[in-house]
C-alpha cells in the first residue's frame, strides 16, 4: 500500500488532495464535512475586506450531454464576517489537527491592510497561507486579485510586503490570464514566495441563453466575465505547471497544482509534471466531497503498481519528456495500423483522414459494412485515426523510423536534407 | 365458449392494445440516446433502410435540439418516417446494421429517436415542405398507401396537383388496414395521412376503387400520368378441405375488422389455429390472444431457421403466450355442424437442398389433430390478378410488370409497391413511392 503522505514546505497532509480555495471551504459546516470523508487539507476561502455577492453566480458548459465539462463562476471572495471565519478556521484546527489548513488572503492594496490580515491569520494557528492574485472577475476590477498576478511588479511588492510579516509559508497562487504564468511567477519567487499554486480560473463566457439573447449566467438581464474551470482546463493548466517546472526559478519552490482535477489520473498527472499537492473545487462542486475515496485508492493502486512507495517518488517525473519542438526527432515515424477483427465499420478514421488530415485511408465499399484499410505510404503518423476511433485498441501506431539516428530539425536543415515534395 | 366477441373488460382491452414501443419520456433520456450515437460515416444504418433516411444526421440533430431538422431530414428520404418507426422491423434493417452490435453493445434506438422526433412533427403540425410553383401537370395515383401518398407527396413537393382514388373510407393502405393495433393506432394512421396531405395539392377521393368506380382508360383522360400503387389483398387460399367452414377466416379480414370495428366488436375462438409465420401471422396470433383467445397455435411448415418474420416478432407472440408449431402444415379443417372443431396437420420434414440452397417441407406421411375452434390463414396475400388483367397490364401471377423506369406496359402509367413486388415492408412502398415520382418527374419532362 502505498504512501500517500504529503509534505509540503512542512504543512503535513494525509494525502495530497486539497479543496481549492472556493464555494467548498467557506466555512466550518462544509470544511468539516470534507476532512470528515477524507480530504488531506483545506484551503479555506479567500478573506478580504467583506462584500456582497450577486445572483445567479454559477453557469457551465455541457458536452455531448455530460453535464459541467467547464464551469464558470462570478462570486467574488467570502461574502462572511472575518471574524466569524478565523473563528472557524480556529475551531477547524482543533477538530482536525492532521490536516493542511491554509488560508486564502486578498487585503486591500496597501502593506498595512496586507500585515494586518496576516496577523490574524497567523493568530489562528493555520499552517499556511495562499496568495490569491489569481481572481479574474468583480476583485480584478477593484484592482485585486488576476489584477496583481497580471502585473509581475505589482505582485513582486505585494509579495514582499507580505514576506516581511509572514511566519508561516506563504504559497502565491497565480492567474492563467497572462500570455504566460512565468514572469509573475519568477517575480513572486524572487520577492519571497515559499510556493506556488496554479491555475486560479481563466476569463470566460460560457455561453448565451438562445431564447432570450442573455449570457449566462444571468443577472437581472446582464452577465460579466467570470473565471472559468473544470475538466476543460486541465491541459492548459497542465501546460502553465509545465513552465513552471521547468524555468530555473520558478522550479526551486513547491507547486501545488490546480485546474480541472477531477479524478487520480488528473491528480496523477499533475504530479508527473511537478505538484506536490493538488488542488479541487469542480469535481465537488459536481458530485460532492465523496470522490475524495477513489482519488485516494486510485492514486494508491497506481502507485503500487508502478512500484512508486511514495509521492516523492514520481512528483516531477515526466518533466523532461515535454523538450521544444526542436529537440524533437524527425526519423522517428509511426504508421496507423487498422486491426480488422476490432473493427466495428464505422467510418469515423476514414472521413477524419480523408477531410481534414493526408486521405491515407482506403475504403473498400460493402453494404452494409465498408472496410478500411491504411495506405502506408501515405500515412504521416499524425495520430487523428486513433483519437476517433471508438473501439480500443483498434487503430495502433506502429514505428517505422525514417532512419536509425536521432535527427532533430536543427541537424536536418543543416545537412539540408529534402522538405516533402508535395 | 367457442367464437365469441365482447370477451373483455374495456380497461383489459385498452391495455392489450396499448403501444408496445413507448416513445421517450423526455428530452433528457432522447439526449442520453441521442448522444450514444457515433455519428457513423457512410453508415450501415442508412444503407439497412430501404428509403436511405440520413439516421446518423437525424440523430445528431436531436442531439443539438434541432428536432424540427431532424423531423425533415427524415421525412425528406420517408414521409412515412413516423408511422414506420413503429411499424418497421428495424432488427433487421437500421439497428440491425448499427455498429454497436459489433461491439456487443445494445445498438442505437433508432425507431425510438425517430418516432421521437416524428411524434413532435405531427403534434406541432411542422410544416416542414413547401411546393414549387405549380407546373400545371396532373397526375392520378390509385391507391392512398404507403406507395400512392410517398408518390404524391413528391409530386405534389415538384408543383403537380395530384388526386389519389382510395376504395376504403380511410388512406394509409396496409399501415391502417393490416397492420396490429398495438404497433400503431387507427388514429395516427388518420393523423399521419392528414399530416402527409396537409403539404397541400394532394387530393383523396375515398370510396373510389379500380375497376368499379374508375377505370385506368378513363383516368388517362384526365390526368397526365397514372400511379398504380393498390397493394395485394387477397388472403392466399390453403386448398384445403374444410376451408369453408364458419370460424375459418383471414388474417387481413381479422385485423382488417379489428381496425375498423374495435376491439369488442371481433370474435375469436377459445382454441385458435393460426397458418404462417409472416409479420401478419404475428400480428393476427398476439391479436387473437389480446383479444381474449385462450390458445393459440401458430402452424409453420419449415423450422426457426427459415420463418419470415424476425426474432424479435416471433418473441412477441411467445411473450403474448402463443404457441408455435414447427414442421406442421394444415391438412384438413374438420368441423362438426358447420363450425370448426379441429385441424389436422401433416407432420413435414425439411428436404435436402436444392440447386438455390433452400430445402422444401415435404410431408413425413405422420399427422396430427389439433383441437381448435378457429382457424386464420396468414399464409400470404395475393395479388389482384382479374383486376390489373382487366385494366390490360403486363402482369405475372397478378404482380404487375414494370422497367426500370416504373413504367408498365401502358404509356404513361406507374406502378410500385406492394402490386409489384408481391408483398413487402411499409418502408419498401414508401421508396417504391419515391421512385415512381422520380419516374413520373422524368416523363413529365420536370426533372
Amino acid at each position: 500500500m502505498a504512501d500517500l503522505t504529503t509534505n509540503f514546505l512542512g504543512i503535513r497532509s494525509p494525502n495530497p488532495f486539497w479543496l481549492a480555495s472556493a464555494p467548498p471551504t467557506d466555512k466550518l459546516l462544509n470544511v468539516q464535512r470534507a476532512l470528515e470523508a477524507g480530504w488531506g487539507g483545506v484551503v479555506w476561502k479567500t478573506l478580504g475586506a467583506q462584500i456582497k455577492n450577486v445572483s445567479s453566480r454559477y453557469s457551465a458548459v455541457d458536452y455531448n450531454n455530460q453535464r459541467v465539462m467547464g464551469f464558470n463562476n462570478i462570486e467574488l471572495i467570502s461574502d462572511r464576517p472575518l471574524e466569524l471565519n478565523l473563528r472557524e478556521i480556529r475551531e477547524c484546527l482543533r477538530l482536525f489537527p492532521d490536516r493542511a489548513m491554509i488560508v486564502s488572503l486578498m487585503a486591500d492594496n496597501d502593506r498595512a491592510s496586507w500585515h494586518e490580515m496576516i496577523a490574524k491569520v497567523e493568530d489562528t494557528g493555520a499552517h499556511g497561507i495562499e496568495l490569491n492574485f489569481g481572481c479574474p472577475h468583480g476583485m480584478n476590477e477593484r484592482g485585486m486579485g488576476s489584477a496583481v498576478g497580471q502585473d509581475p511588479e505589482i505582485a513582486r511588492m505585494v509579495v514582499e510586503w507580505v514576506m516581511e510579516k509572514a511566519t508561516i509559508p506563504v504559497i502565491t497562487k497565480l492567474t492563467p490570464n497572462v500570455h504566460s504564468v512565468v514572469p509573475t511567477g519568477k517575480a513572486v519567487v524572487q520577492a519571497g514566495t515559499n510556493a506556488l499554486s496554479l491555475i486560479n480560473t481563466i476569463q470566460s463566457v460560457t455561453g448565451i441563453d438562445l431564447d432570450t439573447l442573455i449570457p449566462n449566467p444571468n443577472v437581472a438581464g446582464h452577465s460579466a466575465f467570470g473565471g472559468y474551470c473544470g475538466p476543460a482546463v486541465k491541459p492548459i493548466a497542465l501546460k502553465m505547471l509545465t513552465t513552471i517546472s521547468q524555468d530555473p526559478v520558478t522550479s526551486r519552490v513547491p507547486v501545488s497544482g490546480i485546474g480541472g482535477i477531477s479524478t487520480w489520473k488528473d491528480a496523477a498527472e499533475f504530479m508527473l509534471l511537478g505538484a506536490t499537492s493538488v488542488q479541487v473545487c469542480t469535481a465537488v462542486m459536481k458530485y460532492g466531497f465523496r470522490i475524495i475515496e477513489d482519488l485516494c485508492e486510485g492514486l494508491s493502486n497506481w502507485m503500487d503498481e508502478k512500484g512508486f512507495a511514495t509521492i516523492y517518488d514520481f512528483i516531477g517525473k515526466s518533466v523532461p519528456a515535454i523538450t521544444k519542438w526542436e529537440a524533437l526527432d524527425i526519423n522517428y515515424h509511426i504508421i496507423a495500423n487498422i486491426n480488422q477483427d476490432k473493427c466495428v465499420h464505422c467510418g469515423l478514421c476514414y472521413i477524419a483522414c480523408e477531410d481534414t488530415s493526408h486521405q491515407s485511408i482506403a475504403l473498400s465499399y460493402g453494404k452494409p459494412y465498408n472496410t478500411y484499410t491504411v495506405k502506408t505510404e501515405e500515412c504521416v503518423g499524425c495520430n487523428l485515426c486513433k483519437l476517433v476511433c471508438p473501439v480500443e485498441d483498434c487503430i495502433t501506431m506502429e514505428e517505422h523510423r525514417k532512419g536509425d539516428e536521432y535527427l532533430n530539425w536543427t541537424e536536418y536543415q543543416k545537412r539540408g536534407l529534402p522538405l516533402n515534395d508535395h | 365458449m367457442a367464437i365469441a366477441n365482447n370477451r373483455l373488460s374495456a380497461e383489459a382491452y385498452e391495455q392489450h392494445f396499448s403501444d408496445i414501443h413507448p416513445p421517450f419520456e423526455n428530452r433528457e433520456a432522447a439526449l442520453v440516446e441521442a448522444n450514444r450515437c457515433l455519428f457513423c460515416y457512410d453508415a450501415p444504418c442508412i444503407k439497412s433502410c430501404p428509403t436511405s433516411i440520413n439516421v446518423p444526421k437525424f440523430i445528431k440533430q436531436i442531439a443539438t435540439d434541432n428536432v424540427k431538422g431532424a423531423a425533415h431530414t427524415i421525412f425528406l428520404s420517408n414521409i412515412m418516417g413516423g408511422g414506420c418507426s413503429k411499424v418497421c422491423p428495424v432488427e433487421k434493417l437500421c439497428e440491425g446494421a448499427c455498429v454497436y452490435n459489433l461491439m456487443h453493445e445494445t445498438p442505437i434506438h433508432i425507431a425510438k429517436l425517430q418516432r421521437y422526433a416524428t411524434d413532435k412533427a405531427l403534434e406541432g403540425q411542422w410544416q416542414l415542405f413547401t411546393r414549387k410553383p405549380a407546373t400545371g401537370k396532373k397526375v392520378a395515383v390509385i391507391g392512398a398507401g404507403p406507395a400512392g401518398l410517398s408518390c404524391a407527396h413528391v409530386l405534389s413537393r415538384e408543383g403537380i396537383d395530384v388526386t389519389i382514388y382510395e376504395k376504403e373510407a380511410k388512406g394509409g393502405g396496409l399501415m391502417t388496414y393490416g397492420i396490429a393495433a398495438y404497433k400503431v393506432t387507427p388514429a395516427y394512421c388518420e393523423a399521419e395521412v392528414d399530416y402527409i396531405t396537409s403539404l397541400g395539392g394532394i387530393q383523396i377521393l375515398y370510396n373510389q376503387e379500380l375497376g368499379r368506380d374508375i377505370t385506368l382508360a378513363a383516368l388517362q383522360q384526365t390526368y397526365d400520368a397514372v400511379y398504380i400503387g393498390i397493394g395485394v389483398g387477397i388472403a392466399r387460399q390453403l386448398e384445403i378441405p374444410g376451408e369453408t367452414l364458419a370460424g375459418v377466416t383471414d388474417a387481413i379480414g381479422f385485423i382488417y375488422d379489428i381496425r375498423s370495428k374495435g376491439y369488442p366488436a371481433v370474435p375469436v375462438g377459445d382454441k385458435v389455429a393460426v397458418i404462417g409465420l409472416g409479420m401478419t401471422a404475428i400480428d393476427a396470433a398476439t391479436q387473437a390472444k389480446r383479444l381474449g383467445a385462450k390458445e393459440v397455435t401458430i402452424i409453420y411448415r419449415r423450422t426457426q431457421e427459415e420463418m419470415p418474420c424476425t426474432t424479435a416478432e416471433l418473441d412477441l407472440a411467445k411473450l403474448d403466450g402463443c404457441q408455435v408449431q414447427w414442421l406442421a402444415a394444415p391438412k384438413e379443417i374438420k368441423g362438426q355442424n358447420g363450425q370448426v372443431s379441429q385441424l389436422l396437420c401433416d407432420v413435414m420434414q425439411l428436404s435436402a437442398p436444392d440447386a438455390s440452397g433452400r430445402r422444401s417441407p415435404i410431408p413425413t406421411g405422420n399427422t396430427f389433430t389439433l383441437e381448435v375452434d378457429m382457424v386464420i390463414k396468414a399464409a400470404g396475400q395475393t395479388p389482384f390478378e382479374m383486376l390489373v388483367q382487366q385494366e390490360q397490364l403486363a402482369h405475372r401471377h397478378g404482380r404487375i410488370l414494370i422497367n426500370e423506369h416504373c413504367a408498365t406496359n401502358i404509356p404513361g402509367v406507374f406502378a410500385g409497391g406492394d402490386c409489384v413486388n408481391g408483398g413487402k415492408e411499409v418502408v419498401d412502398a414508401v421508396q417504391a413511392g419515391k421512385d415512381g415520382a422520380a419516374a413520373i418527374l422524368k416523363f413529365l419532362s420536370i426533372q
